[in-house]
């Protein structure tokens, strides 16, 4: 499956298109696209200039984990740098 | 130390201005991305994987105590309290949001610094010798000919959209601690046989996919060329660079692709067309440029400390600490002072707020206020008077800044890697972290020696690992972290490219094989032979058997 993700343009924070059309910083509320429907999804994001930058699409899981060739770097980016567990989403939640 | 005049103050100032109106277009959307990318980029302004990135110059890595002190305001301000010193002496912010940034760039506005030529396409901020005019062994300031080529190229009109970035670096030393002969154009200022100073032009080294150690292609350039010369250079550069593929447009493309004679000879004949013009400083300029760097105003001390001395006696931690991390300075009675960035199982390079502040208050306090980034991603203090030199190591040592490791096995130079870019493959700082925690034992690091291990994330080699005396890359295979050594590289006065010596290996394997070949070194040692001269003499297939054999 697929998800869009981007960089929030005022911050720079990752961020994923959830369901209700909004950007979340939560992987976990990111809208799962088949493969076959993501690419006007994209299209349609990238419009979204003010609100985002460098959008992309990215493999997820069923349950909307990262996954295929860019598990590393998604999952990364996604929690934080992994030399800093007190810096980025990882130190947010869980705690 | 240089301090701007009416223009510097005038051109950092509107520049600021300019992004600041940039940046609110950007978020109104009237700039696209695409618009506004290399806007950013001209003002150091990266996107990275979590965030942006603002790359800060500090130009041939000096700083005063002010700017320091600002520098760690930025970081607590407007980041997530640390910042981050580069090989390209420079510092990272890892956190800023674009919409702060303009405030960040007016506050680093008012102690004279700037993001300008930290990235793009132009000549960027020019790196020299992180010890210039406290070395014993130089032959003069090198700064003040760093601070020549930072007025003629910032915003060289002709120079702004070369067909790559462009370094320069420049050291006075014969000892190169400033990678002059992996730069685009190294200069080594040097005395010839009549006694006359000039510069060793060496140019079309570099690092990344493609690694060459630089050509010299002038012996001896009177200084007072020096302008000319480079605007020469450029010039071929500019017309003759490759435009069409990213991967051949840096000068060593050009020059090692066509040949450095053919090189040379294109150089020397536009030089000869130009040089009469007036390019060149006149000597009144140099000269007032000269007096920014005259040397502080030292003390007439012994040469040795009594105190000093009596310390070194009876506190053996202080006295590890003045064989490894200081070095020699000019002036009798003085030392200089490596501060290093890389505790055990640190993260290379980063230095927190307090850190910051409390650097500052020594090279305030010690230090005649200057403060130094060097190449190797630590700090130097270079003019402390020996008699301060205990005062110094405590108040390093509070502040978990005197790991006594220069030059030594944890002394590693890592990029970013994957935990921060975004052009990473893999991560770099946790290996560099757990080969600090396997060697933590300082006595074994002293006895190890001098050994030089530079860790790069992807083939960008950032992290310098071609020129690692043990040089680590990053290889993604299939959604895994491979690394791959590599032996036997310099990146100082004898320079050399390292060899790979066999297949890659998984991160926990990476961190053992640095153990084996140190071990194996350690066995076949002669004499004072530091682990490159021991490479150097039995070659590489001793070492790939000692590596991969035993496994």
């Amino acid at each position: 499956m697929k998800a869009i993700t981007g960089n929030r343009l005022s911050d720079g924070a990752v961020v994923y298109l959830g369901d209700n059309d909004l950007w979340t910083e939560q992987k976990s509320e990111a809208a799962r696209f088949d493969d076959g429907d993501v690419a006007p999804v994209l299209h349609a994001a990238q419009l979204r200039v003010r609100e985002i930058t460098d959008a992309y699409i990215i493999d997820v899981s069923a349950d909307g984990a990262p996954a295929g060739r860019a598990i590393i770097r998604e999952t990364i980016r996604g929690a934080g740098p992994t030399v800093r567990g007190d810096l980025g989403l990882q130190a947010e939640c869980c705690a | 130390m240089y301090r701007y005049d009416e223009f510097d103050a005038r051109l950092v100032g509107e520049r600021v201005a300019q992004f600041r109106g940039q940046v609110e277009r950007r978020l109104s959307g009237e700039l696209s991305e695409e618009q506004f990318k290399p806007l950013r980029l001209m003002n150091g302004l990266y996107l990275q994987l979590h965030a942006y990135m603002l790359r800060v110059a500090v130009p041939y890595g000096t700083l005063s105590s002010l700017q320091m002190r600002k520098l760690a305001h930025v970081a607590r301000k407007y980041d997530k309290g640390y910042g981050h010193f580069t090989t390209r002496q420079n510092i990272q912010y890892n956190w800023p949001a674009l919409v702060d940034v303009p405030d960040i760039l007016d506050d680093l506005a008012d102690v004279e610094m700037h993001a300008i030529q930290t990235s793009g396409n132009c000549i960027r901020n020019v790196t020299s010798d992180q010890f210039a005019g406290a070395a014993a062994d130089e032959v003069e300031d090198p700064r003040i000919w760093c601070e020549v080529i930072r007025q003629w190229s910032t915003f060289h009109p002709e120079f702004t959209f070369l067909p790559r970035k462009f370094k320069i670096a420049v050291t006075a030393s014969q000892n190169d601690r400033a990678a002059i002969r992996l730069h685009d154009i190294g200069l080594r200022i040097h005395k010839n046989d009549a006694g006359e100073t000039g510069f060793e032009v060496i140019v079309g080294g570099g690092l990344g996919r493609t690694p060459y150690i630089g050509h010299t292609i002038r012996e001896f350039l009177p200084k007072k060329h020096l302008l000319s010369y480079l605007e020469a250079v450029l010039r071929v550069y500019n017309l003759e660079g490759r435009r069409d593929n990213l991967y051949k447009a840096r000068i060593k493309i050009l020059v090692n692709a066509g040949g450095v004679e053919k090189f040379t000879d294109l150089v020397e004949a536009e030089w000869a067309a130009i040089r009469k013009s007036e390019i060149d400083l006149p000597g009144e300029e140099i000269d007032r440029i000269r007096a920014y760097f005259s040397p502080p105003d030292f003390e007439d001390l012994p040469a040795e400390s009594a105190a000093l001395e009596q310390k070194r006696t009876s506190d053996g931690a202080f006295a590890r600490w003045l064989r490894v991390n200081t070095v020699v300075h000019k002036a009798p009675g003085y030392a200089i002072v490596n501060i290093s960035l890389k505790p055990v199982g640190g993260i290379p390079g980063d230095i927190s707020d307090v850190q910051m502040e409390a650097v500052a208050d020594l090279a305030a306090q010690y230090s005649q206020d200057e403060i130094r980034a060097t190449h190797e991603q630590n700090l130097v203090l270079p003019h402390v008077k020996k008699d301060d030199l205990y005062a110094v190591w405590q108040a390093l040592t509070a502040q978990e800044l005197a790991t006594p490791n220069i030059r030594l096995v944890s002394d590693i130079i890592a990029c970013p890697g994957l935990d921060y870019c975004t052009l990473a493959n893999t991560r770099s700082i946790p290996i560099a972290q757990r080969i600090s925690e396997r060697f933590a034992d300082l006595e074994q690091q002293e006895d190890i020696g001098e050994l030089k291990i530079k860790i790069s994330g992807c083939i960008n080699a950032c992290g310098h690992h071609h020129v690692g005396h043990i040089g680590i890359l990053g290889v993604d295979k299939k959604g895994e972290e491979f690394y791959q050594i590599t032996l036997g590289g310099s990146g100082a006065e004898d320079a050399s490219l390292g060899e790979i010596v066999g297949r890659g290996l998984s991160s926990g394997d990476a961190v053992g094989a640095v153990e084996k070949l140190v071990d194996y070194y350690r066995e076949n040692r002669q004499d004072n032979e530091r682990f490159i001269d021991t490479y150097r003499r039995i070659g590489a297939d001793p070492f790939k058997e000692a590596l991969y054999a035993a496994a």
